[in-house]
């Protein structure tokens, strides 16, 4: 019997097991995906939202505040990476200038520190990019950006480095409540898995209302709220320099424009409800809205810059709120749910928060031991020469180019396989080393690194994946069908 | 480290660039390519149809590089292996990396850039739908079937008609796989005449032009793709699609010279090729810097890729013995009608060649037409074209003897001009 167990290994999963690692519980996280934070922790902004913008007295607006007040120490002790780049949100019309009023005091509410209101002219001055149209700005000196994968991979990291077990590739298919604990079956590769638990913990992103259903009879809706975005070459990553959200205008709820901390330029999201909780395409009439309404913010959006495109699916629940805690006819399952925007930033917060819930329900100690600190993969692209040099000593493969985008080596692929929870696929190579993430989309390094991952995980090249079972590049050998 | 001719790229402009600034008396050159084995690119191209312009018999790609991998050789050329370039500076100083003597700087007197070229990928082609494995770039494929002996997939559609997806749809056909169709945007290929011929017609593979790819099904791997007619807009048709089940979409959609290299250096840069803007030295706008090959604008043979970097060679052996005359004032070369860049971008009429080779494209297919060339008031050239199409280079030689009797001019215009014009004018002063 496992003390705690944890459903959903995206961001807020790993931010509560790596909170939970402090403690003398014995944690297992279970994920239905081949990697951690392959759902909607891999898709979404990458934005650390000041909380200007949340409902005063919210879940949101108090986890939003304390969990970007905590990115920085955290990003400096686990090593991912993040960037205080301050945020924008356009007005385009004088008379929508008392709604940039409204936000200001909102976000006084809510403790938002820093705010103030820039003139148009002010703000063509911090950004000569964007529109002339622009009347006025709110400005949030602490909005910032992250790396959603560096984020989500490090806190479950430090949380395996600290004890916590991860069964990837498990999806958890039924949850009974027992008297004095939870009995949680999952499958795992075909095979039935039978686990019993004290505790529940629900991070189930899209999927959070399948299994609050199953154990509380006050049921919850999470609606899959799609959104597509477009990520642009490094060319043109400094077109901004601040996060620039708009005012919503008479198109609807405005997209950002916003530097990436990887050095692109990423625009979006739209915002459509969906049925299908895997329904992560792109579509012609997003991407045509999505690029139109940024032109809005900056009229010469580079759109022929265009590497990349996406789709994220938001935990939208209909009253808008995270929910975290226990439903009362199901004492011992924490559901953490409604993850959606502003998720990403509050997940610190959240992860503390959930693990002093269940310090109330089952008091524990403090790990002597608990290591606080990670250590991410190495980058030979941000490295200076000197530390290149360095990386090059200690092991020569540091030298040998496998991304030419990204300037990604072998030593870099090396260490994101063999890790605390390293790299099975490519895509989970792609996202610890950025391998494929540049302006030629894998074209070159794609049979590289499925090369380097069969040679080190000992396996034929036909069974390494993009993103887990069913997703084999190479589907045989030359003239094997003739 | 110090040479004096760095060539930059060890793919056939590099080697024979390197071999032409040999030939001109260069002792000190070095070769400096990032992958295992000199060649690039030719390395995955088995096919046959190399060759026939430079050795006059036809050769796979592998035989092609080997002839001058060869010649490199004889001439006793040194070269740097699973070398990265990761830095070239305005004055050149270029930044390198490999595993046995891990980062250092080589200064050169003269660079020639020989990078080639990438895959315009399905990002960039902003193709909606999921995102599944079994989506690759043709060029990939090609790797994994020739090289890796490993097959990508079974059942394929191919989007975009460029030469590495017609020379691949025989490819997977060859080896087993069924070739569905292959879909073009444009109402035209992208590709060689002879490619449609030989790797579409004779396997009785459909081309679908006007078509696209609209949607893309399947969440791991891809299990289909639904292909639309566009309208003159290049918009998809709605009521058109038409569903393909398939475990591969190959994409061959046109080529980007990489020029990520040229843009540290400072080297300015073509808005329509992607690559260095060249004079007729092929030197970009940094003295001593020249480019060659598919960095510098898309060939669709390798043969005329030997002949312009042989000119590259040449040009950076004139520099660094100090015999190319420092470049004076230039004639910009301008392609009007149709014509949608040249190479090079300007000449020099003390320092060109007395037969003066300029390379162009056209933006559309053309017929019955003639391409004329002009230097203020006086014909420099003009010929008659059948058909021309922006799948095919073309070239017009400027003579330097008629450019001079032209007397100064700004620029040199190059024209695609209806054929008939000229029989109309002569019957209205008749």
């Amino acid at each position: 019997m496992y003390d705690i167990i944890v459903i959903g290994a995206g961001v807020t999963g790993s931010a509560v097991a790596r909170e939970l690692s402090r403690y003398k519980y014995n944690v297992l996280v279970l994920e239905k995906c081949s990697d951690v934070g392959e759902g909607t922790s891999k898709a979404n902004s990458g934005i650390v939202h000041a909380g200007f913008d949340n409902e005063p007295g919210s879940v949101m607006a108090k986890m939003n505040v304390e969990g970007n007040a905590m990115m920085e120490q955290l990003s400096k002790d686990l090593d991912f990476e993040f960037k205080r780049n301050g945020s924008l949100v356009l007005c385009f019309d004088k008379n929508d200038e008392h709604k940039l009023n409204d936000l200001l005091e909102r976000g006084k509410k809510n403790g938002v520190p820093g705010l103030e209101i820039l003139t148009g002219s002010q703000v063509r001055v911090l950004e000569p990019k964007v529109s002339d149209k622009v009347t006025a700005a709110l400005y949030a000196p602490t909005g910032g950006i992250v790396c959603p994968f560096g984020l989500t991979e490090a806190l479950a990291e430090n949380a395996a480095d600290n004890g916590v077990q991860f069964k990837l590739n498990t999806a958890v298919k039924n949850i009974v409540r027992k008297e004095d604990c939870y009995e949680v079956t999952a499958e795992n590769c075909g095979k039935q898995v039978n686990l019993t638990a004290k505790i529940v913990i629900n991070c189930a992103g899209v999927y959070a209302d399948s299994f609050h259903n199953m154990v509380s009879s006050n049921k919850m809706t999470i609606i899959p709220r799609k959104g597509e975005y477009c990520l642009m070459d490094k060319k043109v990553g400094n077109t901004v320099s601040h996060t620039i959200f708009q005012l919503p205008t008479e198109y609807g709820k405005g997209v950002l424009v916003t530097p990436t901390v990887h050095g692109n330029l990423l625009t979006g999201p739209t915002a459509t409800d969906i049925e299908d909780k895997e329904g992560v395409n792109t579509t012609a009439d997003g991407m045509n809205e999505l690029l139109t309404k940024a032109k809005l913010s900056v009229p010469d959006l580079p759109v022929r810059q265009v590497i990349t495109s996406f789709s994220g699916l938001r935990a939208h629940r209909p009253e808008h709120d995270f929910v975290i805690g226990q439903p009362e006819d199901a004492p011992g399952f924490i559901d953490v749910a409604g993850m959606e925007s502003p998720g990403l930033s509050s997940a610190p917060a959240v992860g503390k928060y959930v693990a002093e819930l269940t310090g109330e329900i089952m008091p524990a100690e403090e790990k002597e031991d608990f290591i606080a600190t990670r250590k991410g993969v190495p980058s030979m692209a941000n490295a200076t020469n000197e530390e290149r040099q360095k990386l090059i000593e200690s092991d020569p493969s540091f030298a040998n180019v496998i991304c030419r985008c990204e300037t990604v080596t072998e030593g870099e692929i090396l260490n994101s396989i063999h890790r605390t929870l390293g790299a099975r696929t490519l895509d989970a190579v792609k996202r610890r080393t950025r391998a494929g993430m540049g302006r030629c989309q894998s074209g070159f390094c794609n049979p590289r690194v499925v090369e380097i991952l069969a040679r080190e995980l000992g396996v034929d090249e036909g069974e390494i994946t993009k993103k887990g079972h069913g997703s084999e590049f190479i589907s045989g050998y030359d003239k094997e069908d003739l | 480290m110090k040479t004096e001719v760095a060539v930059i790229g060890g793919g056939p402009a590099g080697l024979a660039a390197a071999v032409a600034a040999r030939d001109a008396g260069v002792e000190d050159i070095l070769i400096i390519e990032r992958d295992n084995e000199l060649g690039g690119i030719l390395n995955q191209c088995v096919h046959n149809g190399f060759g026939l312009h430079t050795f006059k018999e036809e050769l796979t790609g592998p035989e092609y590089a080997g002839r001058y991998i060869d010649m490199v050789n004889e001439r006793k050329i040194p070269y740097l292996l699973k070398t990265m370039v990761v830095d070239i500076s305005r004055d050149k100083v270029i930044t390198v990396m490999n595993r046995e003597k891990g980062l250092f700087t080589i200064e050169a007197d003269a660079i020639i850039l020989a990078m080639g070229c990438r895959e315009r990928s399905r990002g960039a082609l902003n193709i909606p739908g999921y995102r599944p494995a079994g989506i690759y770039s043709a060029g990939t494929a090609q790797r994994y079937v020739n090289m890796e002996g490993r097959m990508p997939g079974k059942e394929i559609v191919i989007l975009g008609s460029g030469d590495i997806g017609l020379i691949m749809a025989r490819r997977m056909t060859l080896e087993g796989a069924k070739v569905k169709v292959v879909a073009e945007l444009m109402p035209y290929s992208g590709g060689l005449k002879r490619n449609i011929v030989q790797c579409l017609d004779d396997f009785g593979i459909p081309l679908k032009l006007s078509h696209t790819v609209v949607d893309i099904k399947g969440t791991d791997r891809v299990e289909g793709v639904t292909i639309a007619q566009v309208d003159e807009k290049l918009k998809p048709i709605p009521g058109t699609e038409e569903f393909y089940s398939c475990d591969t979409l190959l994409l061959s959609c046109g080529l980007i010279p990489e020029n990520e290299l040229s843009s540290q250096a400072g080297v300015a840069l073509s808005s329509v090729t992607g690559g260095p803007v060249v004079d007729e030295s092929l030197e970009t706008d940094i003295d001593g810097i020249f480019a060659c090959g598919n960095v510098l604008h898309v060939h669709d043979l390798v043969d005329f890729v030997s002949q312009e970097a042989s000119i590259a060679g040449e040009k950076a052996a004139e520099y660094v013995k100090g015999a190319l005359a420092p470049s004076g004032k230039k004639i910009s070369l301008q392609g009007v009608g149709g014509v949608r860049y040249t190479v090079p971008a300007e000449i020099d009429p003390e320092r060109m060649a007395d037969k003066q080779v300029v390379r162009f494209r056209v933006g559309k297919v053309f017929k019955n037409v003639k391409v004329v060339t002009t230097a203020g008031d006086q014909v420099l050239s003009s010929s008659k074209k059948r058909v021309m199409a922006p799948g095919e280079m073309e070239q017009v030689v400027i003579r330097k003897d008629k450019l001079i009797a032209a007397g100064p001019v700004e620029k040199i215009v190059i024209a695609v001009e209806d054929n008939q014009t000229e029989a109309k004018a002569a019957d209205k002063e008749a």
